[in-house]
């Protein structure tokens, strides 16, 4: 049985917090929803419940970090990359200090709270700070992994996470992630689908569609948003000649608008497509239904993956 | 504005109100298996007086700037905000049993798209300054009218908070009337276990606001108290209401666990029964 992405995240938080005893957790009045009282029930002397107040919580962290701890920020993060942002700005990435952000109910995934709990910028937000990682991994294997690299890995990372459970896609032992590498899931060589968190298993689906009207897709696991795997997308370009990317976020800033910018900067181009929220706020509703109301779907990523195959010189 | 003594019957019929308000809330989120209980219940008398008794409003003209405002602060209670903005009739009742579906009126917090609703909220201690720029707009137009912010105690964790309790003291904004759900519990915990809040109604003396407690499931006291403010000049108002999270359910009462947790069939049908309701 699958677990919730938010789940594993906190089991993991306790197993690397048993081996290194640096490691503290800070949470603002939601460890029972971002599941970092998992951590905080073993090791209570390292957690520090912050109330409601996120600017406090990452501050605090960033005083933590100096001191030498490496502290985990938990709460839904579409609080923690806005009223979170000022300390993560201002201290964390300007000090290139080692805070690491677990970012609970990435995307539409606080379903039924509605848009003000949607995080739909929030990697717009992270990627554009300076010393800042961006990771958004796709199931069990790919968060246990990311969030170990977080915790060897020197600096601020933002780990994007979601409330709900997605199917396996790696098996456990296989390397799920590896930093700053992205992974062909599925080859093709009409087009290649690029996504990040549960987008990859909607590209998966769409490739089946796709494999139905005799276009053969790609489709890749860009787990790694900053920095963005260059080499990939090269090779992507040139083996297929068409790129879809797919994210559970605003089509403005997120992990299209990293391919893009790498693109533009290469000697070879591709017609590209976006999949994501087009610059618009959603609403409550069950999560499969605000999937497919808001475009974030397989049906949609076909489509754009059909447009983009047309628009090939 | 009503600063007559409520008469028994009236009183007697507030007390029913507020009892059926609790029953459609509490259906509202069955319904859908989602959202707040525990903070809608606990503010249930104070928004059936507010808005029973107190608020001027026109429902009918959303330009009308001739009217007080209600921004719900703590903005998870939108069931119970809801329930007050159907009853004034902003919309039919019946679309409470639509609350968090996909394409209806009703989101999970409130929004300005709601008819009645003159803020956003939801992230929590943000819409408490947007409440005092409505009452800064008010005294700038030169109206005897009033903003009233309601505000839960595990959103008075957020230091926004405070720079509202500096600045509306400061602006002397006797207009301003915050009202605090003080049910003593947030989400992980209690406010001790949580973030301990010490001398409440003294920390907002010392900030320079007008501060008066009162028993916030008590009819007579919720009116007795927002009657004093209303009259008050001067300074920003600060009620401390006190009050139980999840008050008229038992299993309920006091539960952190009820902020936000969906009601199974079986409990539900306890809650009717105490509160004299249908399944
Ligand atoms: C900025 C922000 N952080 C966290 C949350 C998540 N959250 C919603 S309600 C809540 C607890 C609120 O407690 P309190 O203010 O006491 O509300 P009440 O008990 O009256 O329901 C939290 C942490 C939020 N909505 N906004």
């Amino acid at each position: 049985m699958p677990k919730a992405l938010r789940e594993i995240y906190g089991e993991v938080l306790r197993d690397v917090g048993r081996e290194n005893k640096d490691i503290v957790v800070l949470d603002a009045d939601l460890s029972g929803s971002t599941k970092s009282a998992i951590f905080g029930k073993e090791f209570p002397e390292r957690f520090f419940n912050m109330g409601i107040a996120e600017a406090n919580m990452v501050s605090t962290a960033a005083g933590l970090a100096a001191g030498g701890k490496i502290p985990f920020v938990n709460t839904f993060t579409v609080f923690l990359t806005t009223i979170g942002l000022i300390a993560t700005r201002g201290l964390v990435c300007y000090g290139n200090l080692n805070v690491k952000f677990g970012g609970a109910y990435g995307g539409v995934s606080a379903a039924y709270d509605g848009a003000s709990h949607h995080a739909l910028e929030d990697i717009a937000n992270m990627r554009a700070l300076p010393n800042m990682l961006v990771i958004c991994t796709c199931d069990e294997n790919s968060t246990r992994q990311a969030t170990e690299f977080a915790v060897k890995h020197n600096g601020p990372v933002y780990l994007r996470l979601s409330r709900e459970t997605f199917p396996d896609l790696y098996q456990a032992g296989e390397s799920a992630f590896e930093f700053g590498k992205a992974k062909i899931v599925r080859d093709g060589t009409d087009c290649t689908i690029m996504g990040c968190g549960i987008m990859v298993h909607h590209a998966l689906q769409a490739a089946d569609i796709l494999a139905g009207k005799g276009i053969s897709a790609r489709v890749v696991d860009m787990s790694t948003i900053k920095p963005i795997d260059r080499d990939m997308i090269e090779r992507c370009i040139v083996e297929t000649g068409a790129i879809v990317s797919a994210e559970e976020h605003n089509i403005i800033g997120g992990l299209g608008s990293a391919i893009a910018e790498a693109m533009a900067t290469m000697d070879v181009h591709a017609p590209m497509e976006f999949v994501g929220t087009e610059d618009t706020f959603t609403e409550s509703g069950k999560y499969a239904d605000l999937l497919k109301k808001y475009k974030l779907d397989p049906e949609t990523i076909a489509a754009k993956a059909e447009k983009a195959v047309s628009r090939k010189k | 504005m009503n600063k007559l003594r409520l008469t028994e019957e009236r009183i007697a019929q507030l007390t029913d109100k507020a009892r059926l308000f609790r029953i459609d809330v509490l259906k509202s989120v069955h319904q859908v298996q989602s959202g707040h209980p525990g903070g809608s219940l606990s503010m249930t008398e104070i928004l059936t007086v507010l808005y029973l008794e107190k608020l001027h409003i026109n429902v009918n003209d959303p330009t009308d700037r001739d009217v007080d405002h209600v921004v719900l602060s703590k903005g998870h209670g939108s069931p119970m905000l809801y329930r007050l903005l159907a009853e004034v009739g902003y919309f039919p009742k019946e679309e409470l049993m639509n609350l968090r579906h996909i394409n209806a009126l009703l989101q999970g917090h409130p929004t300005n798209h709601i008819p009645g609703v003159d803020m956003p909220s939801g992230p929590l201690g943000s819409a408490f300054g947007a409440a005092q720029g409505l009452a800064l707009a008010q005294r700038l137009d030169g109206l005897d009218r009033r903003t009233y912010a309601i505000l839960g105690d595990g959103e008075i964790n957020e230091g926004a908070v405070w720079e509202v309790a500096m600045s509306a003291s400061k602006f002397k904004l006797d207009n301003l009337i915050a009202i605090l759900d003080y049910n003593k519990v947030q989400l992980d915990g209690t406010n001790d276990e949580i973030m301990p809040l010490g001398d409440v109604p003294e920390k907002w003396r010392q900030f320079g606001w007008n501060v008066i407690e009162c028993d916030g499931h008590d009819i007579v006291d919720v009116n007795r108290a927002l009657d004093e403010a209303i009259a008050a000049k001067g300074k920003p108002n600060m009620i401390v209401a006190h009050t139980v999270k999840g008050k008229g359910v038992s299993y309920m009462e006091g539960k952190a666990a009820w902020h936000g947790k969906a009601i199974p069939d079986d409990l539900m049908k306890v809650a009717m029964d105490e509160l004299g309701g249908e399944m």
